[in-house]
């Protein structure tokens, strides 16, 4: 009878055991820290803030920390009316944001370019980014901005992580998986 | 002194180029028959009547008429509190009047807005770019030949431009109605 094994698990130490999938978990840690690039450019922005201060609190669904760095942030926020020329510099950002990544178009002018039927005007930002989740609104309240972000939330949480992912087995080891 | 008075001593200096003052509600517009001239104007204006704050630059399309542009400009006097309007006449072929600048610092701006939006250039201008739009879009998109809608344009790396969908409008609403049904944004032709 085996004295040791190569694998000791210590209860006493290490607390209860939770058993999950890979992917379940790793929606689960995606989830809960969406960092929002926050791309204000009219009066939603000003909501967006408001969203973010204390009375609303969107830390609440983990989402407080702002960024304003593309390469650090999760979900790009785009509040406001977005012009022609600041087009270029959206889509700019948005390549520039490291995947996963994720997109809400805030209120009626970000979603379809709202009142400005316009020749200045991008009639809906989903002509050059992909847009996730769509709030109605000019501008929208704070709780619709939370909304939006548990509704995005729940649509990463059922998001195949490992669908395209290449994961090493004990097998494949030395080789080289395309 | 009045608005009036200025008026009168500026047509008094410059004779027949600048018509009789024209006042509604108590404000006064003077109408310059030559454009070309608008320089001297405007450095009288400032120089010997003390009108020292150009408020405003602003422009209108005559469309269908000649001369096709309007030039207004909004000057006051801080220390009188007066205001006083200038207008002059561009035509299309023209398309070009002298700058203030040299006069009022402020101008630029104002006139590279017009630039941007009607197409008027400002000789003597020292940075006459657009200003609200990009560099080459091909149009003036307040003049009144320019669809509300807009026109297609593709600048690659730059800016693209696509018509704005309009669904039979631009919607209109109407003040005096009775009720909010029939006041309510809806599109309305011209004749009705």
């Amino acid at each position: 009878m085996p004295t040791h094994t190569d694998f000791a698990y210590d209860s006493k130490i290490e607390g209860d055991v939770v058993v999950t999938r890979v992917d379940a978990a790793l929606n689960w840690f995606r989830k809960n820290s969406v960092w929002p690039m926050p791309m204000g450019l009219a009066c939603c922005a000003i909501e967006l803030m408001a969203a973010g201060a204390s009375r609303f609190d969107i830390s609440r669904f983990g989402s407080e920390v702002m960024r304003f760095s593309p390469r650090q942030s999760d979900c790009m926020i785009v509040a406001g009316t977005v012009t022609y020329k600041m087009a270029a510099s959206l889509k700019r950002i948005y390549d520039q944001m490291a995947e996963p990544k994720w997109v809400i178009a805030m209120g009626a002018c970000a979603s379809t370019g709202g009142m400005y039927r316009s020749y200045a005007v991008v009639q809906g930002v989903d002509t050059i980014v992909p847009v996730d989740i769509y709030i109605c609104g000019c501008p929208p309240r704070p709780e619709a901005v939370l909304d939006a972000l548990m509704k995005l939330q729940n649509k990463i949480s059922t998001e195949p992580v490992l669908k395209d992912l290449n994961i090493f087995t004990k097998a494949d080891r030395g080789t080289v998986k395309s | 002194m009045s608005a009036l008075e200025l008026a009168n001593k500026l047509k008094a200096k410059f004779g027949e180029l600048i018509a009789e003052p024209m006042e509604f509600r108590g404000e006064i517009s003077l109408k310059i028959s030559d454009s070309a001239q608008i320089h001297e104007v405007c450095n009288f204006a400032k120089r010997q009547l003390g009108l020292d704050y150009l408020v405003d630059i602003t422009s209108v399309d005559n469309y269908g008429e000649d001369p096709r542009f309007t030039i207004i400009y909004h000057l006051r006097s801080v220390a009188a509190n007066i205001e006083l309007r200038l207008k002059t006449d561009v035509s299309e072929e023209k398309s070009e009047i002298a700058s203030v600048i040299s006069i009022w610092r402020t101008a630029n701006w104002h006139e590279r807005e017009i630039y941007d939006m009607m197409g008027v250039r400002f000789s003597g201008h020292p940075d006459l770019r657009r200003i609200l739009m990009w560099e080459g879009y091909p149009y003036f998109p307040l003049r009144k030949d320019f669809p509300l809608a807009g026109k297609p344009t593709d600048l690659p790396n730059v800016a693209f431009t696509k018509p704005a969908p309009l669904e039979g409008g631009p919607f209109v609403t109407v003040a005096e109605k009775a009720d909010s049904t029939a006041r309510e944004p809806r599109v309305r032709n011209p004749e009705e």
